[in-house]
This record gives C-alpha cells, sequence and structure tokens, in this order.
C-alpha cells in the first residue's frame, strides 16, 4: 500500500492560489453576461433572444442582471449584436445588510450543504471544493454533515416543495450566528423552474439570504467567493441597479 | 426476427392486437385490447426479451392513450403496445406481474393521472407524497389547476412509513432526506434487526419540479433549457435526446459535422462523468489519494469541457437541427489531448487499485446484483452491463451517426461494485476511442440547419452516462410542446437498487450506493 504515499508526494501541489492570486487556468469559468451600449432596436433583438430576462434597456445602455442568467448563451450565439460576455468568477453578492458575522468566524466555519431541488451541476461544483485543486480546507472551510455544528448554511436548487420544510428544518437546527448563503440560479430565483407550482422560486421565498452566488452553475470558485464574502475576508460585487424580483423567469 | 414478430402476434393473438409496422422497418405499433395487454407485454417481456423502456400516457380530448415502449431483442426493434380507454375508464390492467421493470411507471401514471392499475401490488404516495399531499390531486391532467390544487392542501398527517419487516426487535432506520455532507436529497428507509440490512425503501421527489409539467404549451426551443437543466450532471446527453426527438418529429436531417461533434462532446461528458462517479466510489471507501487522483482528473475534464464550449456542463451547444456554435478544429483536438492525457492518469489509477487488497475487500461481492435481478428490473448503463446484460443504445439502437465507429461494450459477469468499477474505467477508454475517430471523420460545413415544425409525437434516445434516457415529445404544429415525459436511467435503477443492498452491513451501504453511481435529479424531473 505505500505506493499510494508514494504516488501521492508525486502529484505535487495541484492548489489554485485563488484567493492570493488570480486563478488563470482556462475553463475554471462559464462567465456572466455584461450589458453594452446598443440602440432601441439592436437592444430589442438582444433581450428577445434571452429566456431568462437578463437585460433592460435604461438610457441607452443595456443592463444586465446577472442573478437570472441560466448560461444559454443565445445572447453571445446568435443574437445579432451580442452581449459581451466576462470571464471572471467572483460573483458573489450581498443583498442589502451587512452579515453581521463576529469576528470568531472570520477564519474558520463550517458548512451545511442542503440541495432543495438542485439538478446537480451546483452540488457538483460544492463536491468539487473538497478536490485537491480547490481544497477549501486550506481557507479554513469544512462541510459539516450536521447543522448542529453548522454557520452556513449553504442551500442549492429552487427549493422544491417536498423540500421545503426540511431545509426550515435544518435552517432552525443551526445554532446562532449563522448565514444563509444561496448558490445557483435557481437558489435565488427558481432559474428555469421558477414557474413550476411544485418549486418556490428560490431560497428568499423561504429563508433570508445573505449572500448570493449567480451562476447555473457558478464554479467552485465562484463558490468559494461567495463563502470568503459570507465571512467577511472579500468584498461583495455590486449589486444591480435595481433590485431583483421574485418569480417569471422559467422558460 | 421482425417479421417473425408480427406473424407470431397475428397468429397468438388474431382479434385481440394488431401489430402495424408504420414509421421506418425496426418500428412496430401494436393496438391492443384491455383484456390482452398484460399477457402480450409479458410476452413481448420475457418470451422475447425486449426491455421495457417506458410508459407514456397521455390525455387526448376523448381517451386515454398508453403507449408501453418496448426495445431491443434480436432485430433490434421498437414496439410501440398501444392501449385506450374513454376518459370516464380511468382503470387498466397492470402488467407488472409479468414486466416487473414497469412498476415505477404505473406508480408515475397513477400519482400523476389518477389511473389505476389493476392488480398493481403498491400504488399511490409515490411521486406526491402523502404527507405533503391530499389524494386525487392529478398535476399531469389538462384540467389540473396548481392554485386550487395548493389552496385546498390536505397532507396526510398520520403518515407512517411503509414497514415490510415484521420480526421482534425489527426497527426502520431513516436516512435523509438531508444526510452527509453534499448529497442529493433522498430519503432512504433502512429496516434492520441489528446489523444487516434487510429491506431498503428509497423515498424519492423530494426533488420534484415537474418538468414535464412545466414544458407543456411551450416553445420546443425553450424546452431544451429544461431537458438540459433538470439533470445536469449528464444535460448532454439529456438534451440530445430531446433534440433528437424533435428533429425525429419534423422530418429534419442533423449536417454532418454536427452529428460528429454531437458525437464527440456526447462522449466527453460520459468520461468526466464516469471520472466523478469512480471518485464517488473511492471516497466511500475513504482511499484518499485515490479519490484525490480521480478528483483531480474530473475537474480536468471540467476544465476541458469549460475551454472548449464555454460552459462545464456543456450546456448551450445544443439546437434542435444540430449545434448553436460550431467548435474550431484546433480546439476539439486540444480537448482530444487533453482527454487523451486524463485517460492515460485514469489507467495508472486502475493499475493501482486494483493491487490495493484494503480497496477491493470492500467492492468485491459487495452490492451484489445478479442478470437475472437486472434484467426484470430492466437496470440500465454500467450497472446492467457489470451484471452481463451489454445492451447499449449506442450499439443497438445507433443515433447521429454511432454506427460508424469502432467501439466495444464493456461488460462484466460478477455484478458487484468491483464489477461495476471496471466497467466504468473500461468505457473511459472507449469513451476516448470514439472522440478520437470522431475528429478523425468530422467533415466540414455548417452545424445547424433549421427547419419547419409540423405536428407530430416521436421518443428520442440517447444512451447518457448512467444508461438509456428516452424522451417522448408531442409537438403542435407551431412547435409547442403537447406532452413531454422523460425516462432517465437513474429512475430504472433506483427501482432495482434495493436487490443490491438487501442483506449487506450497513457499513457498505455507501459504497454500494457510490458503486451504482445514481442520480436522484434524474429520477426525480
Amino acid at each position: 500500500m505505500s505506493h499510494w504515499v508514494f504516488n501521492g508526494i508525486r502529484t505535487g501541489i495541484k492548489t489554485s492560489a485563488y484567493p492570493r492570486r488570480p486563478e488563470t487556468a482556462a475553463g475554471v469559468t462559464p462567465g456572466l453576461p455584461r450589458g453594452r451600449k446598443l440602440d432601441a432596436g439592436e437592444a430589442k433583438a438582444l433581450m428577445d433572444t434571452c429566456p431568462a430576462e437578463v437585460f433592460r434597456l435604461e438610457d441607452g445602455r443595456v443592463l444586465a442582471d446577472v442573478r437570472r442568467c441560466i448560461h444559454c448563451y443565445r445572447c453571445m450565439r446568435i443574437a445579432p449584436h451580442p452581449a459581451l460576455w466576462e470571464q471572471s468568477y467572483e460573483w458573489a453578492l450581498q443583498p442589502g445588510r451587512e452579515t453581521g458575522f463576529v469576528s470568531a468566524f472570520k477564519k474558520s466555519i463550517n458548512i451545511c450543504v442542503v440541495d432543495a431541488g438542485d439538478c446537480g451541476s451546483c452540488l457538483n461544483e460544492v463536491r468539487q471544493l473538497n478536490n485537491p485543486y480547490y481544497n477549501i480546507h486550506r481557507l479554513g472551510f469544512f462541510i459539516t454533515p450536521t447543522p448542529r455544528h453548522a454557520d452556513v448554511l449553504l442551500v442549492v436548487g429552487p427549493v422544491t416543495d417536498h423540500m421545503s420544510l426540511a431545509l426550515q428544518k435544518v435552517y432552525n437546527a443551526m445554532p446562532t450566528p449563522k448565514l444563509v448563503v444561496a448558490v445557483g440560479v435557481c437558489a435565488l430565483s427558481g432559474g428555469v423552474f421558477a414557474e413550476s407550482f411544485a418549486c418556490a422560486g428560490g431560497v428568499t421565498d423561504v429563508l433570508p439570504i445573505d449572500v448570493e452566488v449567480p451562476g447555473n452553475p457558478p464554479p467552485p470558485l465562484a463558490i468559494i467567493h461567495g463563502l470568503l464574502v459570507a465571512t467577511g475576508r472579500k468584498a461583495p460585487v455590486d449589486m444591480p441597479a435595481t433590485p431583483y424580483q421574485s418569480g417569471g423567469s422559467g422558460p | 426476427m421482425a417479421l417473425l414478430l408480427k406473424e407470431q402476434i397475428d397468429k397468438r393473438w388474431p382479434d385481440q392486437a394488431k401489430c402495424t409496422c408504420t414509421g421506418g422497418p425496426h418500428l412496430y405499433e401494436i393496438t391492443c385490447a384491455r383484456e390482452t395487454l398484460a399477457e402480450l407485454c409479458g410476452w413481448l417481456f420475457i418470451d422475447m426479451r425486449l426491455k421495457f423502456a417506458t410508459l407514456v400516457v397521455e390525455e387526448a380530448s376523448r381517451e386515454w392513450r398508453l403507449r408501453y415502449i418496448f426495445y431491443g431483442g434480436a432485430g433490434a426493434v421498437w414496439v410501440h403496445v398501444l392501449a385506450s380507454s374513454p376518459c370516464s375508464e380511468e382503470s387498466f390492467p397492470s402488467i407488472v406481474e409479468s414486466v416487473h421493470a414497469a412498476d415505477w411507471h404505473e406508480r408515475e401514471a397513477e400519482d400523476m393521472f389518477g389511473l389505476t392499475f389493476a392488480g398493481h401490488p403498491r400504488l399511490g404516495d409515490f411521486i406526491l407524497h402523502d404527507d405533503a399531499w391530499q389524494e386525487n390531486v392529478q398535476p399531469m391532467r389538462h384540467h389540473f389547476d396548481p392554485q386550487m390544487a395548493i389552496r385546498f392542501r390536505k397532507p396526510a398527517a398520520d403518515w407512517r412509513p411503509h414497514r415490510i419487516v415484521q420480526e421482534e426487535g425489527a426497527f426502520v432506520m431513516p436516512v435523509g432526506p438531508k444526510f452527509s455532507g453534499a448529497t442529493e436529497s433522498v430519503h432512504f428507509l433502512l429496516e434492520t434487526v441489528g446489523e444487516d440490512v434487510i429491506r431498503f425503501t428509497p423515498r424519492l421527489f423530494y426533488k420534484w419540479r415537474a418538468i414535464e409539467k412545466l414544458a407543456e404549451a411551450k416553445p420546443a426551443g425553450r424546452v431544451l433549457l429544461l431537458a438540459e437543466r433538470f439533470a445536469a450532471t449528464t444535460a448532454f446527453a439529456h438534451g440530445l435526446a430531446y433534440c433528437q426527438a424533435v428533429e425525429r418529429i419534423c422530418g429534419a436531417e442533423v449536417p454532418p459535422r454536427a452529428a460528429a461533434l454531437r458525437i464527440f462532446l456526447a462522449e466527453l461528458e460520459r468520461l468526466r462523468q464516469h471520472a466523478g462517479a469512480i471518485q464517488e466510489i473511492c471516497e466511500s471507501t475513504a482511499l484518499v489519494v485515490a479519490a484525490s487522483g480521480a478528483g483531480i482528473v474530473e475537474e480536468d475534464l471540467l476544465r476541458i469541457s469549460g475551454e472548449l464550449t464555454g460552459h462545464r456542463y456543456l450546456f448551450g451547444m445544443l439546437a434542435p437541427g444540430g449545434l448553436l456554435v460550431d467548435l474550431p478544429d484546433l480546439a476539439c483536438q486540444r480537448a482530444l489531448r487533453g482527454s487523451q492525457q486524463v485517460l492515460r492518469q485514469l489507467e495508472k489509477l486502475e493499475a493501482r487499485l486494483r493491487v490495493s487488497s484494503s480497496f477491493l475487500d470492500r467492492l468485491e461481492e459487495v452490492g451484489l446484483v445478479a442478470h437475472q435481478v437486472a434484467t426484470a428490473y430492466g437496470l440500465l448503463g454500467p450497472v446492467a452491463r457489470a451484471s452481463a446484460d451489454a445492451h447499449d443504445l449506442r450499439r443497438e439502437h445507433p443515433y447521429s451517426g454511432y454506427e460508424k465507429f469502432q467501439f466495444e461494450v464493456p461488460s462484466e459477469e460478477e455484478g458487484d461494485g468491483y464489477a461495476r468499477l471496471r466497467v466504468l474505467f473500461a468505457e473511459c477508454r472507449q469513451s476516448v476511442r470514439i472522440m478520437e475517430q470522431a475528429l478523425d471523420t468530422v467533415a466540414g460545413g455548417s452545424v445547424c440547419r433549421s427547419f419547419p415544425f409540423r405536428a407530430g409525437a416521436a421518443l428520442g434516445w440517447a444512451e447518457a452516462p448512467r444508461g438509456a434516457t428516452f424522451h417522448w415529445v408531442r409537438l403542435d404544429d407551431q412547435g409547442y410542446i403537447d406532452r413531454y415525459h422523460v425516462t432517465a436511467p437513474s429512475f430504472a435503477n433506483w427501482h432495482g437498487f434495493h436487490a443490491a443492498v438487501e442483506n449487506f452491513a450497513f457499513q457498505d451501504f455507501p459504497i454500494m450506493l457510490a458503486s451504482f453511481d445514481l442520480s436522484v435529479s434524474e429520477a426525480d424531473r
């Protein structure tokens, strides 16, 4: 069995330098659309290609509400005047208030992950957090099976009807102070499932959200950014100009 | 066999069943009287050794139309058994006594449409949980009104788990829906008298998002977004099956370049999903270095997918009629080189695992699935192939040009966890082999050909990483969806999973779960 030890050491260090340095490897993020300057006709053509109502026109500028983006790439691939695309991964937003975590929680937190109807991709990206490329233990983040030990509730999925009660029970079982991090477009707004009668329109309908991580799914680096924002170690990105309204983004 | 089938049916059931060969040489439609239904389906499943794909229920304006779809056999045929009854008649004979694979399909139809299946041993409390919904909510009926259903909600407050073991000292160990670290939500009822799991009942559909209802009256292009996103770890395979259904209805041809690139991407997805499954198996046995190694490979493949297509799970590539965007040949070559490198890592990992006795002890002879069980439950994908049930849609009912490629369908005899692991590794090799051939033969030209919609219905299928997936689509002439029915491989594999875990010790349960590579979102929809 000693070959495992030898092999493990020989693999070398794979871990990303983020957040110390930006991650530059290709394929670590699906990116997000950005707004651009377009005249009314061009803007309408762009907005019509988007099934998730990401874009809106304001003062001759097309603005993008990235929290609604489902990564269908229609705006980039079939719109006559395509949207600009940004290959970033620092996406986490803080809707409104400060997280209110005391400084004792800055260095190390335990995370309880609840799948509230996820399609599997957000959860798979959460799974990647523990693989050597991301290794969130080095940042003091630990995924815990029990809500009793958890400081952060990480929710993926649009909150299906059948999971709503379980999600609330997990939240209530967590000691205070506690934060809710909603990961993925479905958890933020219901995503493509928002219109379903068997789903809520995101976590906001059930629990207060402290940190939002957009993306369908957000890549592991974006989730790490969300956790860093939750602990106050990174600044959130700016909020889009108008507040998000629940419901109605399904295909 | 094909001709034989029609002759035999005409001879056996001269008055009760009518067999016609309608769409192409391999598609048979058998209109069947209700009282012959069970006998005929049993004959197809047991005597003719066809596999059961799915049961499609459609509510037409005046009648119920049930379509039992079988496939395979010696002549690689598709057999649709059609039964109908007036809308007022809501009972059909159950076929589960002979076609056990149809068990959950009938339970689903009962829950969604309110049909009853006479002779089915256990209906109710399936998709709609009794502790969340009252009886007679039938979401897939046309007249269903979600507002009313939600407003007059009366859950069964006294719901108790279904118990089978009645011995003294027996108890139920409930697990989930939230359990362990980052797992999908599902509930297990493990019945035991001590050390061993005696009976296992999964309670699924905590993640039911009603995508089939959501798809109704939506344009076909929009429903593709749902097909990709309901089970996104295998998004491309499901999207592909859906697109093929729409293309079949409209008689659309996919340009050769798009067909080859579709195969390239489908195999890239299979490779990535199998690497993820291997990672989970290593992790379930707590072999950390191997789990890390497989985790590195999985992330490498996610990055290769991301670099090639923009998206790590291949969203936004498919379009009805081809692909949404062309991929440059150079980028494909790069992705192929990356995949070949990854395969070498996987082969090294396999060689090391093969000589790690403590790892093998946890997998060998654990979670046994006998060949007969795999066939009776209609298990699919690598799980079935590890039990000597070597079916593969890519080989038997090729689509998108798979018939042009050389590849093997790996299978094993033992049906244990280690056999399933070996099948996963062997399929990774075949996937890279197919990817190489796809790039060798890829033609130039456009990648998408638009086509006019026409009314009709068709089945689309694909061999997803976890097994065969079937998408039934009915379109109206404007290209809007009338009925969308998805049968994903995990639905069948969850049904048969209990046979593998029963009479094994508790500590083997996570390993068996990992070696089955089950997806909850695929089954729940």
